[in-house]
């Protein structure tokens, strides 16, 4: 039985070694620990100036005139720039492409009008921070402000408001997905569940904040860029073509990143303006993100609103499903804005035979900050709201919510698994997640307890969620940028090796667990293998880091890699001993024959090598490798999350009383990181259910500008999270791993909803959207008007506790 | 006009002429140069920024540095000792109470706080200790066992030495 937040330890790291499947600490943290390590705002460059923004205070307006003579009069003060000082700056890239997409122009500082509350529109550069914001305050913007169109559903109406008139619509694009037979499913059906869900839109504040700092040397013609990025070199070809720079000149380092869930997955404007800025004042430019800045100004994610239909059979089998998805866009794109919402519709069946799809999803522009990639990026959107569907579908047939997931799930030989949507599921058993977590939740037993408490006006509710997702971001077809990634072997002179990744690590401890997977292969220690990355200077071409990728595409970059290393290196040794290449072992610092009768250290044979004497005849000296790995498919974790709550009547508050997880995200590297992958991000998740949303009022001003109004969670909010896995190995890739960086969030959201939504079952309430804030809750409760037999009899006894 | 403040950082005097508006977080940053102090609001609301002046834990960034004036701050680079973490520093590395690592000096700082207070503090006391500083990686469990941890090395360590001086 695992102790809480402990795993059962299942790891079958596959691997010759005995580092793969490890609880080891990681080797990023001593550096994180004694505050010794540096983020975008440690930087410290000789003559090094400070750059603040002035921000649109509206949601929609015509700047009328600026002026930036008082700011410029502020002592300290270098320059202040508008948008036509930008001549010839690129706009902020979208790399997302969809038939028919209206794109608007995003350029990184506003011309004429301004479309939400934070865009920037003039960039302040000063001696130090504290004169660079005191200017920033006396730029004079006069503006005339314009309707804001805010609210997602009245943006689509024919008499709107228009945020571009040119395009004489809101509506962005139109993305259909059909598949099988609808018509005939919904008149097949005995029964048809109708709800409307929202995923509210929500921040994804990294507690680092954005930052960027720039450097040009015109003698060397280097533009070094030091960004707080998950994706340094697209980031790289992204500035060069906005600033009109040969590639080759530009460099992009990230510092330590604290953080990104999505939000560094871009390009921003202030990367190309502080780059600029940079070059034109020949000194060191350095830009720190507010956390109002952060909340106002850094992509938002989720906000969709779904009108759903789902079609059964009286006995809990689904026979089609109907979506249609209202995304809100915001008003500008930002790198992957209008492909995100997409995705939901990629994965909306969930882990359920549906047979019959029909999707179609709208997106929206309003005048609030772009959304884009958060955590799970359009795929918790989607298991929410087919997770939501399932249990109301339980509801109405009267059935166990786990009765009918069990009905609608593939059987674990029907894998590799087709949807009706068009991916294909590589490996699951979803049963085995499932009867494990019932198990580890005892959940007979909170049946029965949940009935007993109802008689005693106690409302415990219990949540499921059975949860795919799309992850091992992925195969180049499916991707706008490319979905391989890189990597490079190096083994050095002195027999350590340098791991050089295209990922970009920014947390999720890949120092530490590629140098378990290197280790391994070759037969040494975790401490013998760095692994570097971040550096476009230093690393060959990448992609980064999100999706959950960095492991099955970036790890498995490593692994094919460190093959190649192994090839050469067993000719070499083979050569030396005089015996055949083909069957040697890595092992203890050694290559050994396989009968063990011969080995080569491992050392002498990287001395042969470099030194060039020894080697066989006509081979490359040296002993470096790169690989990029292109992936044949995504890859699709799962699992079983369990919630059980109380809910109190008198406040509307929710208390999580148990959290059992059980994940499987294929084979494990080092189950510690796991965990503390998957309690971040059931935390993302219950957050979403219980607290936070990004709040705009009806004049697009934001509301929750700062974290006194965004409600992020506490460590007094959580519950102790029991966890467990199952391994299902990924065929994707041959470590057989799957990524675990989103799945928390994924799962978790949609169990405590359903939680909440069960507790208060008895009264009559079917649904209430996210968040799950008290006062909501209580609202409900009290305007629940037809309350079940059962459910009177909780309020009369509610009543009577009061009232002794 | 700038005043005069000194301050002893991690036992070492530090004197300065400042602004009277400049923040206690800047001051370590920009003014002594020690960047393991981070900035995550400066509202107050997020405790990255927590440091220990005169040994209790404050937001680093709602204190002006003049209010430190004559004072002992700590932060996170004096906490090793001799090349020697700190207990509570050993607690996050073995219980992997960190992932980004940006909340980390501020949460240290903070549990340090708690911990001398209170040797054995219970998990929920932790819980509401660490109220006041956020971490969005870790959904704080393993920050909690991070802090467990580093109370029961605490007690040993003081058990040890209690044995030593019998």
């Amino acid at each position: 039985m695992p102790r809480n937040g402990k795993s059962n330890g299942k790891t079958n790291g596959k691997g010759n070694g005995h580092w793969m499947g490890q609880r080891l600490k990681r080797k990023e943290d001593p550096r994180l620990i004694q505050g010794i390590s540096h983020y975008a705002d440690d930087l410290r460059l000789p003559g090094m100036l400070h750059c603040a923004f002035v921000r649109s205070p509206h949601a929609h307006a015509v700047i009328r005139s600026i002026d930036t003579s008082p700011a410029r009069a502020v002592p300290g003060v270098i320059t202040v720039i508008l948008a036509q000082d930008l001549e010839g700056v690129g706009n902020v890239p979208c790399a997302g492409v969809l038939p028919d997409l209206k794109t608007p122009a995003h350029p990184p500082l506003a011309r004429e009008r301004v479309r939400y509350v934070g865009e920037p529109v003039a960039a302040v550069v000063a001696e130090d921070i504290y004169a660079a914001r005191d200017a920033a305050e006396l730029v004079q913007v006069e503006y005339d402000p314009l309707p804001a169109v805010v609210d997602t559903e009245k943006a689509t109406a024919k008499d709107a408001d228009l945020i571009y008139p040119e395009f004489k619509t809101n509506v962005a694009y139109v993305h259909p997905l059909k598949n099988g037979d609808i018509a005939s499913a919904f008149k097949r059906a005995n029964k048809v569940v109708k709800e409307r869900l929202v995923n509210q839109r929500l921040a994804p504040v990294s507690l680092e904040p954005r930052g960027v700092a720039a450097q040009y040397l015109p003698g060397e013609r280097t533009l070094t860029v030091w960004s707080s990025t998950q994706i340094p070199h697209l980031l790289k070809t992204q500035i060069s073509l906005m600033l009109g720079l040969p590639e080759t000149s530009v460099r992009v380092v990230t510092p330590e990143v604290g953080g990104g869930f999505g939000s560094k997955l871009n390009v921003y404007g202030e990367e190309a303006v502080v780059p600029w800025l940079a070059i034109k004042l020949g000194r060191p430019v350095k830009w720190i993100e507010t956390r109002r800045e952060n909340m106002q100004a850094t992509i938002h994610g989720r906000d969709q609103i779904a009108y759903l239909e789902l079609a059964l059979k009286r006995d809990g089998t689904i026979l089609g499903l109907r979506a249609r998805i209202l995304a809100d866009l915001g008003a500008y794109y930002q790198l992957l804005t209008p492909i995100i919402p997409t995705l939901t519709a990629l994965l909306i069946t969930g882990c359920y035979k549906i047979p019959a799809v029909d999707i179609e999803i709208t997106g929206v522009l309003t005048n609030k900050m772009a959304t884009d990639a958060y955590r799970g990026a359009g795929r918790p959107e989607a298991t929410y709201v087919i997770e939501r569907m399932v249990d109301l579908a339980a509801r109405e047939l009267k059935m166990d919510p786990v009765e009918i997931r069990r009905k609608n799930f593939p059987k674990p030989t029907e894998f590799p698994y087709n949807t009706s949507t068009g991916v294909i599921y590589d490996s699951a058993n979803y049963q085995m997640s499932l009867k494990r977590a019932l198990e580890l939740a005892g959940y007979s037993k909170l049946r029965a307890r949940q009935k007993a408490g109802w008689k005693q006006g106690k409302y415990y509710g219990i949540g499921l969620s059975t949860y795919v997702e799309i992850c091992g971001m992925g195969p180049s077809s499916a991707m706008p940028a490319g979905g391989w990634e890189s990597a490079t072997v190096r083994v050095e002179p002195t027999g350590k090796i340098t791991v050089l990744t295209g990922a970009s690590p920014h947390g999720q401890g890949q120092e530490t667990t590629f140098a378990q997977l290197v280790a391994d292969q070759l037969g040494l220690k975790p401490e013998d293998v760095a692994v570097i990355h971040g550096d476009t200077a230093a690393v060959p071409y990448g992609i980064g880091t999100f999706g959950s990728r960095a492991t099955a595409v970036g790890g498995t970059a490593v692994y094919y890699a460190t093959e190649k290393i192994k090839t050469k290196m067993s000719a070499i040794a083979a050569h030396l001993m005089g015996v055949k290449p083909d069957e040697l072992a890595f092992g203890g610092g050694k290559i050994t024959t396989k009968d063990k009768k011969k080995s080569v250290g491992f050392g002498e044979a990287v001395s042969a090598a470099y030194m060039a004497r020894t080697l066989p005849p006509g081979m490359e000296p040296g002993l470096e490798a790169t690989h990029f790995f292109e992936p044949s498919n995504f890859t699709y974790p799962f699992g079983a999350h369990i919630c059980s709550v109380e809910v109190d009547p008198e406040t509307g508050e929710t208390k999580i009383e148990k959290y059992v997880a059980v994940d499987d995200c294929g084979n494990v590297i080092n189950p510690l990181l796991v965990d503390g992958q998957i309690h971040g991000g059931i935390v993302q998740g219950l957050a979403q259910a219980l607290y936070e949303e990004v709040i705009y009022n009806e004049d697009g001003q934001l509301v929750t500008g700062s974290l006194m109004d965004y409600a992020l969670p506490k460590a007094v909010h959580q519950p102790q999270f029991v966890l467990d896995r199952t391994v299902t190995p990924s065929p994707v890739n041959p470590m057989g791993v799957k990524g675990v960086g989103e799945a928390g969030t994924i799962g978790s959201c949609p169990a405590v909803v359903n939680a909440v939504c069960d507790a208060l079952a008895p009264l009559g309430i079917k649904h209430i959207d996210m968040p799950l804030k008290p006062e909501k809750v209580w609202r409900a409760i009290q305007s629940a008007q037809t309350p079940s037999p059962a459910g009177k009899r909780a309020r009369a006894q509610s009543r009577a506790r009061r009232t002794a | 006009m700038k005043k005069d403040i000194a301050i002893n950082l991690n036992g070492v005097e530090h004197r300065a002429q400042v602004e009277p508006r400049l923040l206690l977080v800047h001051f370590l940053r920009e003014t002594a140069g020690l960047t393991g102090t981070h900035i995550g609001c400066e509202t107050s609301l997020c405790g990255a920024c927590t440091v220990l002046l005169d040994g209790r834990a404050v937001k680093s960034c709602t204190v002006l540095a003049v209010q430190a004036d004559g004072r002992s701050v700590a932060t996170i680079e004096g906490l090793a000792q001799g090349g020697q973490l700190h207990a509570i520093q050993e607690g996050f590395w073995e219980q992997h109470g960190l992932q980004c690592g940006y909340c980390t000096p501020g949460m240290i700082m903070c549990a340090h706080d708690l911990l001398e207070r209170s040797a054995t503090p219970t998990e929920q006391e932790i819980r509401e200790a660490l109220d006041g500083n956020l971490c969005r990686c870790t959904g704080y469990q393993h920050i909690i066992n991070s802090v467990q941890a580093a109370a029961r090395k605490l007690g040993k360590r003081k058990t040890t030495r209690a044995v030593a001086a019998d």
